[in-house]
């Protein structure tokens, strides 16, 4: 080890090592993901910086690239924010965990320690060629019938995926037709839920329209945004006019000034 | 200092590994710790190779990110289609291994 | 008239083992005997109501086929020489695991065919006579498909040459027995009374299985020329075992002491299937086993007194039995188990005996069956009624059934020169035969029988045909029907003719020697014109008694109270009684301690315990089980880091 490489762990030892811990300890899905890519894209380098750049570029682009990007696309699928709980439900599981891995570390740490090592022999000499040309060798002279297996394995696992996520249809597609035929059966919103409210100073999904009798209506605003609890309060815009117009009416500006001209 | 440092990174990797297994019950972060697992046996035989002069180990690690690519896409799918069934991305929620 | 003219002065013999040869011409067509019935039993059974019509001839055809083959046998037989009269005929390998091999094969000998005559003739005859008295029956062609499994089973019984395919028609006959005593099992009692044969008769199969296990044991085969062969070569035990087993056997299925409870209430069949079945042929079938057993017995003197004992018993017992009761059917039933009784002690005399015992079970088939057929008879026109205390007069009514039934009378009383003088009285005269005390013991028993039977046959036939007519108002008794009153002519005729031609002409000895050689001459203990005179006085004294009772003086209809062995032996003489008590009950305290056991310290205890920790162990190691797959990973860890580190150490 040169020193430049020495340098070079000593760098991005400890940051594979974090990102690891973030894995372990994130709340969050995506966080976990993050860190994850970070372990992989350094473990990348560590692999070019060990003479071996064909796996390091393959690490990168294949896991950092496609892989990382597919758990984040299934954590999208799953849901952003389907986080732990942090109960842990089954007795003794974390202490025993941490225990294990605590004697798994010191039990395989003290095997490798005791083991001697003899002078590395480095790769300069089997990859005169050129690092690709020399894998090539390897995999398409040596190692060809493992490499086939693994090729049918691909097909196998990607037919596999099609089955598993596969979702066969039941009912019948609801085109437009169908969609209004049920609409006018059910009886209700025939002529569509209400439109978000429209203020002069906010007009978004997420603020109610007011019913005739004043009140807000939570119908015209998306439902995930209720559910989310993201809808904005009325009151907020209707403030404003209430103070400057000594009006109670949580309006818009136009109507607060016919109020007043009324009151006139 | 000498390669025996990787070969302790990996090992400290793939205890981590091991613990997110152990201890997260979200289905996509064990699977994440799996691969982190895979990950680290990767980095040794990289390792190996580099002292042993041979090119096999780097071989073994190529096959292993193919294995892993494939175990990816079908884990995958699995937990999409049990929470597709389910609404639960826990691993806990899946006990029917009982009975 | 000595029981030995034929044999006189011959000094013979030991025992003969003729071996059989294969049977060729006709007699290889003898399976047809058993076939026919068999066809016939299943023709009526699988074609069910379709049937119904011509089913019960067609059964009657198929008996009088069967009779017409073993007539053409026997026909056969008598052209060759008399010691290779002894055919085989091999049918099929039906047992063969390792050692034990068992051909199904039938022996067609002079022996086996005696009872094929008697079981197809009689069998068939009364075929007949149920045509008549079954014709308003809903269940008549039921009722003939069982019979033609009877004489199919019975056929097995006696054509077999071992004893395992022996055994099969002894089952056979024991499953038509039962079907046919419970015929009208709609009667509850009808029903108890088939259970009751089938269960004793068990007790008696035990024996015979057993038996044929020891057999097997020291012979290593079952058929009768391998055991007969091999009987001199046993040892002492193996043979009174053997010998002793058999015996149960034939007690089970003979109605002989101690096993003959179920006979009286088998008389709730219809009275064909006891004349059949109870009388003339399936309960001879214990005399016939010990009969073919012969070469067991000779060999083992101590089991032979054992069998005469158990027949001498069983003669008096049942002529006590049979002066008691009122049933006409039930006192027939006595009759029989009492004339069972005298061929059971004359094979238990050995071989100076089987032939006779083979005599007068031919000529007891033929009378009793003709009296159970009378009986029958005047059944059917007394509207089923059967307590002789009822009857009387009726010899003004029923000519025929009248005439018929006095022949078979005379017979049983032995009489000159009815069929029963020929064959029971040479019976007393071999048990005057002997040494020691047994011939006094033996011979005097058979004596005061004759004389007893003397009485109650004579007292069951003037309460039903002579005296006064004690009738009930609604009584209007008529002669039977001519398919009833033919086979009852055939038999009497038999009854009367059957002695003086089968007896004094040597006819039946000379056929059966091939079989049971010539026995020794014996001079019996009393000079033989005296054991006539007195058993002929004894007969004449207990008809005469009969006669002033039964006849001369009024006949009660009720029955009067009685000394306390009249009431004994009207219950059978406190058989079932003894039974109840000293066996059922005990055996039932037996199973209830035993299930007590079985719970409490079995179960509850060894048993449960061991489950129980079972249980709980499992229970712990369940719980490891929770279904969790983090759960199950650590316990990869743990199997990592224990491996690991049992490397580490070892390093």
């Amino acid at each position: 080890m040169t020193g430049g490489e020495a340098t070079l762990f000593w760098v991005i030892a400890p940051a594979m090592v974090l990102g690891a811990l973030g894995l372990l300890f994130a709340h969050k899905a995506v966080h976990a993901a993050m860190s994850m890519a970070l372990v992989m894209v350094s473990m990348g380098v560590v692999y070019i910086a060990q003479q071996a750049e064909f796996v390091g570029v393959i690490q990168i682009f294949v896991y950092s690239g496609a892989v990382m990007m597919l758990f984040l696309f299934v954590v999208m699928l799953v849901g952003v924010d389907a986080s732990d709980s942090l109960v842990e439900t089954l007795k003794g599981q974390r202490l025993w965990a941490y225990l294990l891995a605590a004697a798994f570390v010191v039990v395989a740490m003290a095997g490798v320690a005791s083991v001697t090592f003899r002078e590395p022999v480095g790769l300069a000499a089997v990859q005169e060629e050129g690092t690709v040309t020399a894998l090539a060798r390897e995999i398409f002279e040596r190692q060809v019938f493992g490499f086939e297996i693994l090729a049918t394995l691909l097909v196998i696992s990607v037919m596999g995926a099609m089955v598993l996520a596969h979702h066969e249809r039941l009912r019948p597609v609801m085109n437009q037709r169908a969609t209004s035929n049920a609409t006018v059966r059910s009886m209700k919103w025939l002529a569509g839920k209400p439109n978000p409210g429209v203020y002069a100073r906010h007009n978004a999904a997420d603020t109610p329209a007011l019913l005739p009798d004043g009140t807000p209506t939570e119908e015209s605003v998306p439902r995930v945004l209720v559910a989310r609890g993201q809808v904005a309060s009325v009151t907020e815009y209707a403030a404003v006019t209430e103070s400057t117009d000594e009006g109670n009416a949580p309006n818009t500006d136009l109507e607060a000034d016919s109020e007043g001209e009324g009151q006139s | 200092m000498t390669l025996v440092a990787y070969i302790y990174l990996a090992t400290i990797l793939f205890t981590i590994g091991a613990l997110v297994v152990l201890t997260r019950r979200n289905t996509i972060v064990v699977f994440m710790g799996v691969e982190l697992m895979l990950n680290a046996t990767n980095l040794a035989l990289v390792t190996f190779s580099r002292m042993h002069g041979t090119l096999d180990g780097q071989v073994y690690a190529l096959f292993v990110m193919v294995v892993a690519a494939a175990e990816v896409v079908v884990g995958l799918a699995i937990i999409m289609s049990i929470f597709r069934a389910r609404r639960t991305a826990s691993v806990d929620d899946s006990n029917l291994l009982k009975l | 008239m000595s029981v030995f003219e034929t044999s006189a002065g011959i000094a013979l013999t030991e025992t003969h083992s003729v071996t059989a040869t294969a049977a060729d011409g006709f007699a290889s067509l003898g399976w047809l005997m058993i076939a026919l019935p068999l066809l016939g039993a299943a023709v009526l059974l699988i074609g069910g109501k379709a049937t119904n019509s011509w089913g019960p001839m067609f059964a009657t055809i198929m008996s009088w086929a069967a009779f017409a083959v073993g007539l053409g046998v026997i026909f056969q037989m008598t052209g060759l020489a008399a010691e290779e009269r002894s055919l085989s005929v091999q049918l099929w390998e039906w047992v063969s695991a390792g050692d034990l091999s068992v051909n199904v094969g039938l022996l067609l000998d002079p022996l086996s065919m005696v009872f094929v005559m008697l079981i197809t003739f009689v069998g068939s005859l009364i075929h007949v006579y149920s045509l008549g008295y079954m014709e308003h029956d809903p269940d008549k062609r039921r009722f003939f498909a069982y019979l033609n499994l009877f004489i199919a089973a019975m056929l097995i019984l006696v054509l077999a040459d071992s004893y395992l395919v022996l055994f099969v028609g002894w089952e056979g006959v024991g499953l038509a027995s039962y079907l046919l005593i419970g015929f009208w099992n709609w009667n509850p009692a009808y029903a108890t009374a088939a259970n009751k044969a089938f269960v004793v008769n068990r007790i008696g199969d035990l024996g015979l299985i057993t038996a044929m296990a020891i057999l097997f044991a020291t012979v290593g085969a079952l058929d009768y020329a391998t055991v007969n062969e091999s009987a001199s070569s046993m040892s002492q035990g193996a043979l009174l075992a053997v010998g002793l087993l058999l015996l149960l056997g034939a007690c089970g299925k003979s109605a002989q002491f101690p096993l003959q409870s179920w006979l009286g209430d088998a008389m709730a069949g219809p009275t064909p299937v006891s004349a059949l079945i109870h009388a003339a042929t399936m309960v001879t079938a214990g005399v016939y086993l010990i009969a073919r057993s012969q070469a067991i017995y000779i060999e083992t003197p101590d089991a032979r007194v054992v069998v005469a004992v158990v027949g001498a018993i069983t003669l008096v017992y049942g002529a006590i039995v049979g002066c008691a009761k009122d049933d006409i059917k039930k006192a027939l039933a006595a009759s029989t188990m009492s004339q069972i009784g005298y061929m059971m002690l004359a094979v238990g005399l050995g071989p100076i005996g089987y032939t006779f015992a083979i005599f007068h079970l031919v000529t007891h088939g033929f009378f009793k069956a003709g009296m159970f057929l009378g009986a029958g008879s005047v059944m059917h026109g007394m509207k089923n009624r059967v307590d002789m205390r009822r009857f009387g007069g009726l010899s003004r009514v029923m000519k025929v059934t009248w005439i018929t039934f006095m022949m078979g009378w005379l017979a049983i009383l032995g009489v000159p020169p009815f069929a029963g003088f020929y064959s029971k009285d040479k019976i007393i005269e071999t048990a005057f035969v002997g040494e020691g005390w047994q011939p006094w013991v033996f011979g005097f028993t058979a004596l005061i029988g004759a004389g007893i039977t003397a009485f109650y046959m004579s007292r069951l036939f003037f309460m039903t045909f002579q005296g006064k007519a004690r009738w009930e108002d609604d009584q209007h008794p008529h002669e039977s029907p001519k398919s009833m009153t033919v086979p009852m002519i055939i038999l009497a005729v038999g009854s009367v003719s059957l002695g003086f031609i089968l007896g004094p002409t040597g006819i039946l000895e000379n056929w059966l020697e091939p079989v049971f050689g010539h026995p020794e001459h014996h001079e019996p203990v009393l000079a033989i014109p005296l054991i006539i005179a007195l058993t002929l006085t004894l007969v004449a004294l207990g008809a005469l008694l009969a006669y002033f009772m039964y006849w001369k003086s009024e006949v009660a209809t009720e029955a009067p109270e009685g000394t306390a062995i009249t009431k004994a032996a009207r219950r059978d003489l406190l058989q079932d009684d003894f039974n109840e008590v000293f066996l059922r009950k005990p055996g039932e305290g037996m199973v209830t301690m035993l299930v007590a056991t079985d719970r409490d310290l079995i179960e509850g205890g060894m048993v449960g315990k061991t489950t129980g920790s079972l249980a709980g162990l499992s229970d712990l190691l369940r719980r490891t089980q929770n279904g969790f797959v983090r759960s199950y990973a650590m316990t990869m860890l743990a199997g990592i880091v224990v491996i690991l580190g049992a490397v580490w150490v070892m390093q």
